[in-house]
């Protein structure tokens, strides 16, 4: 149980050796009630409810925080009153006795009619007794703690044969939320329904939270006695210094400052071990295996495809570790405590902060954590921003171009102006981002009241185990969700630069294969004008050539529209293409690749290609443009609808077109 | 005297009266907020909102706007 801020929003599974059997564990996301108001919830509603669900299960074990069993036996009765076999487990034991109450577990057993279990999942504490109890045969239990037939019992009974459950409170939860995961035609019945009957469901609501509370407080006077003891003052002492009004956000941008170098300087090692062992396997493919047309795809399409997912992975893992141990620690919270009221103005929620920031190492993740915003508006809002913030993919073509129009040696303030450049590139990223959310939140429309009702929990230890299993699910989920687009997307762009129409790919092959060039160039120079050459030729230089006249005020010449065109799938693979335009072969060497654009020359002024306004401009582009297939089939996941991934790609490209023109027109 | 929750001090405490948002004070009652229950006002964000208040055990944290709907007794 518990709503806090962070990753725990997909349900997990594993399985479980039992005594005599083996069980598959269903870890759902945490909620307070059998009444949804938010995704995460929606899921464990589902499968708590949903007689269809196939994850339906045959146990259900409520862990509960022993030290607020109040509240916590809300959810656990309701689960009773459906009537599902029960288990309540007592976890955070210690924290109950540091609080100075004792818990009678027999009677409580007696009053629940379920079997009661202590443990401390922290210390491991009697887990076996936990799987003894689950091991052996969990019946329903015969009482029933709040009968809700009393409310509207007309209803409830119809509302029974429309849901085809056979428990009044299944029927009951149902008929509140019936939008969960009934079809269109029976929730529309159900709708009717309840209407005859003059079915008031927010009072039900009330009346059955008021009555269940009635309950349960008397059997907590049956089952627990409190002593008095002296607080810790530590919880009270570190929340007083890290919501202060200018440690409070000293301190957060202090511990953001530290994720961020660790994740850049950190992930530097594995990023160049993935990215040099892919580009030997491919090389070494290429050397062992005949030439043809599928080695070709192998080794050009879908291993560079699989490299652009790969890299990926150190800085996800990282990021996530990261916020795992803020989230476990309960800084979380406190994080969106103190950043609500300035989210709030531009229609934003204090929890997304987390996306946000997320979305500086990849938007992907970044996007699926906005899940734990409630609001629709201000989770559609987050979602639709988030892509803004400058990701981890487009950092090797800001490298690139800072490298290619900023001299290195120049300075301001003190400070190298190659990286202010860059700063001052993430900047923009962070102030549209907040800019379009203010204006996305005049035209987003919504009735539902936005909340922000959270529990700050009591600061703890972090878990390291749960922490390095919440990076291999992100990572996994990354992997699987965005690498299989990516990979597609490559080989369509491997297919587009291999080929071109008619024998044109041929010819170049004849022209250099003469005498006079084998005598004036070696054979890797060679070999590189001919790719440079069958790209320019190929489906997809014809593209990036048509796509001129749209370009070139921006200042952009067909190479540029090329590797716009190849880099729509991701970002990076930008870079990737320039080395092949300008025969460079292995993208491996990103100097030469710096060396060779700063030497083109633009055949129209007879100047520099990259001049300062062209590079400026390319750099604003893709600052804003929404070129990365993954967060377009990730946004589209997430909303269910492809209006918004439309309306996303539309909204960012236009601010890239614009603000590249106003960059080329104003610097030119 | 009753008002609403969100105009008690830092420390002060009151005794949940009653709710003047309904959709709301379902979650609200849900997570622990019931008429009569103790409530204490233990911080407030830098910016004056939201604030958090100790409240069945355990401190959450909510806007003003929602604290508002909540009228104790203090």
């Amino acid at each position: 149980m518990g709503n806090f801020p962070g990753v725990t929003v997909e349900k997990k599974t594993g399985l479980c050796n039992l005594e005599n059997s083996k069980a598959e564990i269903i870890d759902l996301p945490g909620c307070y009630s059998l009444a949804p108001k938010s995704i995460d919830e929606e899921i464990s509603f589902n499968v708590l409810c949903n007689p269809n669900n196939p994850d339906k299960p045959d146990v259900v074990v409520v862990v509960a925080d022993a030290s607020n069993l109040k509240r916590s036996l809300f959810l656990c009765t309701q689960i009773v009153d459906l009537k599902i076999p029960t288990v309540l487990v007592l976890n955070m034991i210690d924290q109950a006795d540091k609080k100075g109450l004792t818990i009678d577990f027999d009677a409580l057993s007696v009053e629940l009619g379920i079997p009661v279990v202590y443990t401390n999942a922290r210390k491991q504490t009697n887990i076996r007794a936990l799987i003894k109890v689950i091991s052996g045969a969990v019946s329903v239990s015969e009482k029933t703690i709040v009968d809700v037939g009393y409310l509207n019992a007309a209803a409830l009974n119809e509302a029974k044969s429309i849901c085809s459950v056979n428990n009044t409170y299944s029927a009951f939860v149902i008929a509140n939320s019936p939008s969960v995961f009934l079809d269109v035609d029976k929730s529309y019945l159900l709708e009717l329904s309840l209407q005859k009957h003059n079915y008031k469901r927010l009072q039900a609501q009330s009346s059955e939270a008021l009555h269940r509370y009635a309950a349960i407080g008397e059997i907590i006077k049956k089952c627990i006695s409190h002593f008095p003891v002296s607080e810790s003052k530590i919880n009270a002492l570190l929340d007083k210094v890290l919501t202060h009004k200018v440690w409070g956000y000293l301190i957060f941008l202090g511990v953001l400052f530290f994720i961020f170098q660790a994740i850049f300087t950190w992930s530097t090692y594995p990023m160049d071990l993935i990215e040099k062992g892919l580009i030997g396997l491919s090389g070494w493919l290429t050397d062992i295996l005949p030439s043809g047309i599928l080695v070709d795809l192998l080794c050009r399409g879908i291993i560079p495809g699989l490299t652009g997912v790969l890299i990926f992975v150190p800085q996800i893992a990282l990021l996530f570790a990261f916020i795992a141990v803020l989230e476990d620690t309960g800084y979380m919270a406190r994080v969106s405590f103190i950043m609500d009221k300035a989210m709030r103005k531009f229609g934003l929620n204090g929890r997304s902060v987390i996306p946000l920031i997320s979305g500086v190492a990849c938007a992907v993740p970044a996007i699926m954590s906005a899940r734990t915003i409630s609001n629709w508006k201000e989770r559609m809002i987050t979602i639709m921003v988030t892509p803004l913030m400058s990701c981890s993919a487009r950092l090797p073509v800001f490298t690139l171009l800072i490298a290619l129009i900023i001299p290195p040696d120049k300075t301001f303030l003190g400070f190298s102006l190659q990286g202010v450049t860059l700063m001052l590139l993430y900047l923009i990223g962070v102030v549209s981002a907040l800019l379009s959310a203010y204006v996305m939140r005049l035209f987003i429309k919504t009735k539902e009241k936005s909340w922000f009702i959270m529990e700050m929990p009591d600061y703890r230890a972090p878990r390291w185990d749960n922490i390095g299993i919440t990076m291999l699910e992100k990572v996994k989920l990354f992997v699987l969700s965005a690498g299989k687009i990516i990979v597609i997307i490559s080989i369509v762009l491997w297919g587009l630069s291999s080929f071109g129409p008619d024998d044109t790919f041929g010819r170049v092959e004849q022209k250099y294969s003469a005498n006079e060039y084998s005598q004036q160039f070696s054979e890797k120079e060679i070999m590189n004008k001919i790719a440079a050459e069958k790209l320019e030729l190929s489906y997809a230089g014809i593209l990036g050539k048509k796509i001129v006249p749209i370009i070139s005020p921006l200042g952009f010449d067909w190479k540029i529209g090329v590797s716009l065109i190849t880099s729509f799938a991701a970002r990076e693979v930008f870079v990737g293409t320039m080395a092949t335009l300008y025969s460079v072969g292995d993208a491996e060497n990103s100097s030469t690749v710096r060396e060779k654009m700063a030497a083109a020359i633009n055949p129209l002024t007879g100047g520099k290609a990259y001049t300062f306004a062209v590079g400026f401009s390319l750099l604003l582009f893709y600052v804003f443009a929404l070129q990365c297939m993954s967060t377009i089939a990730i946004v589209y996941k997430e909303t269910k609808h492809w209006k918004w991934p439309l309306i996303q790609f539309i909204y960012m490209g236009a601010l890239a077109y614009l603000s590249s023109f106003i960059a080329y027109t104003i610097f030119k | 005297m009753k008002k609403p929750l969100g105009e008690l001090y830092k420390g002060q405490k009151g005794r949940i009266d009653s709710f003047n948002d309904k959709a709301l004070s379902l979650k609200l009652m849900e997570m622990g907020f019931l008429p009569g229950e103790v409530i204490q006002l233990s911080h407030i964000a830098p910016m004056g909102d939201p604030i958090a208040v100790s409240v069945s055990g355990y401190i959450l944290s909510l806007r003003l706007e929602e604290a508002n709907t909540i009228i104790v007794e203090c």
